[in-house]
């Protein structure tokens, strides 16, 4: 029985690959061996939704080239294809959706075209330093221009915070009171929750306090790991007191039970990124109108700075025979006031570029229209957002972090989460020393 | 004679099997040949390891399994899956011995009804059961902590800790019993009924016929049930990765495969990924030939 099943298995996924690869040598025959000035066929990579309409609005000004937007699932699920077709020399579509922290991976699998030559500084001040950094790399070559960015906010219970008569805290000292004061009203209340399943949300915490996590040194062409250091310590140690203490709940985000914690109250505010009213409507649809917004709370209130969660780019795929036209597409989709506008409305991502933004996003969305300066207060943490630097191993240090953050939050002791970082440091280190990189 | 045959008639038998062939070749032999060339690889880079050039694939030897067998997660995951293959394999097959001779014994009643009952579960996809029972598992989503809740119970969460192995047991004994059962079930009902006559009429009760006649003559189903129950507790894998997201206790390496599957698409390892599967495969090999080899002469000889 159990023969046969993964037999079948396998010949559907030889199928799948045969279809897949097909799909993807079609596009590269009709893209192949045009000369300029004739009509250039782009594919394009992408899972947000909608896209296609945003794309319709080129194609018909452009009709030199032609953009065709093909369906992903998903992030890794995308980048897991996208690698492969590059492994295997063909099928790789010109131009893909890439989420910041996969960007490194991707340039290190030589995978992403060094679009510099066709963009800009017109295109880069559009966007604020953090964003820029990360499809740099810090170095000169461009491998993406940013498309959406999640500048992290704290969510809270607008209705729960005046009966209990609390201050929306500003410094974590005053959330650490604030989940204190929650959990005492009532013990199965929590102001929030630290989850070991969501690496991207901690990276954003620790980016707040000044942590990047990799770095470059181009002369010694050489890796730094900065893992376990006085920034994500910080953080570790702050959560891992509070969750000692049992303010804190210990589950992970994004499960049935965190979807009614939130939704039946027990859960009264969530540190997340400009997209949560999304997230919020969807699995706390009861509370519509009781949440509000309101900047993180900060480290050092002289100095407001914010992390972030989530965010894409598009890319242009080395295989791309044409990278000028496809990075001619991927400016125009982020920057001009019209797509991004498109985006805005069909896609629902909040862009990366900032006076793009501005003009695009006026009014609150509907879950928070309680709240009509919601936007305001995301541009002002958007613009306050660290820069974080991702490293070739991100995945690795990610699925560290659940693996030993999912120790430290069942034992539920602050020393367990310093330990955690410490041994997420050894790990992400291990991978790179075997995989061949010079690390500092 | 043979000689004599005419071209196609010899050309026959290779022809019928040749799609047989063609397929184990392609999507059998073919992978396992190039997952055992991988498993001697290794990827070397060069500098920061950005841009072209960056990488270059280079005979990495044995030191692939080398790490492979000596990495304390890989340990600690085989470990675990042997507690594991305790709690499941025996429970399942003496709850699916239990209800096979149950549903033979004559006296039960609505016996299709109960037999399609008993089944059911093993038609449910492993990764939808452990969505169902990842929901009875959280105590918010439960009706059973609910109930325990108005009792004024306070039930330990089974997604902790030392519960956890217990909750994917659980998943699995669920969904594996009614397989076994029929199997069981169905070499129950190949008995000839003269031999429960004979028993009953030397005095015999309906739990010596069970002990003496049924069990001795199964033994044969219930060694293959225990072969294929072995093979499935080693390849333990999408009821913990199902579950993984809702508990902190499940590490991406929980079990084996899954640290075949993390190496291979999260950390883009593909060859130490290689020479785990390699290793978990030969592991397989030997545990269900050697239970064989050991039980074999004395089970099978009781047929012929």
């Amino acid at each position: 029985m159990r023969g046969m099943k993964k037999a079948a298995a396998a010949t559907l996924a030889v199928t799948l690959g045969i279809t897949l690869a097909s799909c993807g040598s079609d596009s590269n025959d009709n893209g192949g061996s045009t000369s300029s000035g004739e009509k250039v066929e782009l594919t394009y990579w992408t899972w947000a939704p909608n896209m296609e309409k945003v794309v319709d609005v080129w194609n018909e000004e452009n009709p030199d080239i032609q953009v065709t937007v093909n369906k992903q699932d998903g992030g890794d699920a995308a980048v897991t294809k996208f690698l492969t077709a590059i492994k295997a020399g063909s099928g790789a579509p010109d131009l893909m959706q890439a989420e910041y922290q996969v960007i490194p991976t991707l340039v290190s699998s030589d995978a992403l075209a060094d679009i510099s030559e066709y963009v800009d500084d017109t295109t880069k001040n559009e966007f604020s330093e953090g964003v820029w950094n990360a499809v740099t790399l810090g170095s000169d070559a461009v491998y993406s221009v940013p498309q959406d960015s999640g500048p992290m906010m704290f969510f809270y219970r607008a209705d729960v915070f005046e009966e209990l008569d609390l201050e929306v805290p500003t410094t974590w000292d005053e959330y650490a009171d604030a989940a204190r004061a929650i959990n005492e009203a009532d013990s199965k209340q929590y102001l929030g929750t630290f989850s070991a399943n969501d690496a991207g949300w901690f990276t954003g915490l620790a980016t707040q306090a000044g942590a990047s996590w990799w770095s470059m040194d181009l002369e010694a062409q050489a890796w730094g790991v900065h893992v376990d250091e006085e920034p994500t310590q910080r953080v570790a140690e702050f959560w891992g007191g509070l969750v000692e203490e049992g303010v804190i709940n210990n589950k992970p985000m994004y499960t049935p039970e965190w979807n009614a914690a939130l939704n039946d109250g027990s859960e009264v505010g969530w540190l997340s990124a400009v997209w949560a009213p999304g997230v919020l409507s969807g699995n706390a649809g009861d509370t519509a109108g009781k949440w509000e917004v309101a900047p993180m709370p900060q480290w050092d209130a002289s100095a407001p700075a914010t992390g972030s969660w989530g965010g894409s780019s598009t890319a242009v795929s080395t295989q791309s025979e044409h990278p000028e036209a496809a990075a001619k597409f991927a400016t125009w989709l982020n920057t001009d006031a019209d797509a991004v506008a498109t985006m805005v409305t069909e896609a629902g991502i909040y862009p990366a570029a900032q006076n793009a933004a501005a003009s695009a996003l006026t009014e609150a969305p509907e879950f928070f229209s309680n709240q009509p300066n919601f936007y305001d207060v995301a541009a002002e943490a958007a613009a306050t957002a660290a820069p974080f630097t991702f490293g070739p191993n991100v995945n690795t240090a990610y699925s560290a972090y659940n693996d030993e953050f999912g120790k430290a939050t069942e034992s539920k002791t602050a020393a367990d989460f310093v330990q955690a970082v410490k041994n997420i440091q050894t790990i992400v280190v291990d991978d790179m020393v075997n995989a061949g990189f010079t690390v500092q | 004679m043979n000689r004599n045959k005419p071209l196609g008639l010899k050309a026959a038998p290779y022809l019928f099997l040749a799609p047989a062939m063609a397929l184990f070749v392609g999507i059998m032999a073919l992978p396992i040949v190039y997952a055992l060339y991988l498993s001697f690889r290794g990827v070397k880079v060069s500098g920061l390891g950005l841009g072209s050039g960056g990488r270059t694939e280079v005979w990495a030897g044995f030191s692939n399994y080398a790490r492979s067998l000596s990495d304390p997660d890989f340990v600690d995951s085989v470990i675990r899956v042997f507690t594991y293959g305790l709690l499941v394999v025996p429970t399942m097959l003496g709850m699916a011995l239990l209800f096979a001779l149950l549903l033979d014994s004559g006296r039960s009643r609505a016996r299709n009804f109960s037999r399609l009952a008993i089944f059911l579960p093993y038609a449910v996809p492993a990764v939808i059961s452990s969505l169902l029972w990842g929901f009875l598992y959280l105590p918010a989503v439960s009706p059973f902590y609910y109930l325990f809740d108005k009792m004024g119970l306070d039930a330990p969460s089974l997604l902790a800790n030392d519960l956890v192995i217990f909750a994917i047991a659980n998943i699995a004994v669920w969904g594996g019993t009614g397989f076994n059962m029929i199997v069981i079930y169905t070499s129950l009902r190949a008995i000839p009924s003269e031999l429960y006559e004979a028993a009953r009429i030397d005095g015999a009760t309906e739990r010596q016929v069970a002990w003496r006649i049924k069990i001795p003559i199964v033994i044969p189903s219930l060694i293959m049930t225990f072969v294929f129950s072995l093979i499935a507790t080693l390849q333990v894998f999408a009821e913990p990765t199902t579950l993984r997201p809702l508990s902190n206790s499940i590490s991406t390496t929980w079990s084996p495969l899954m640290k075949v599957y993390r190496d291979a698409f999260v950390r883009d390892d593909i060859y130490s990924a290689a020479a785990t599967s390699i290793v978990i495969a030969a592991a397989t090999f030997l545990l269900s030939f050697g239970f064989l080899r050991l039980v074999g002469n004395r089970a099978f000889n009781q047929e012929s």
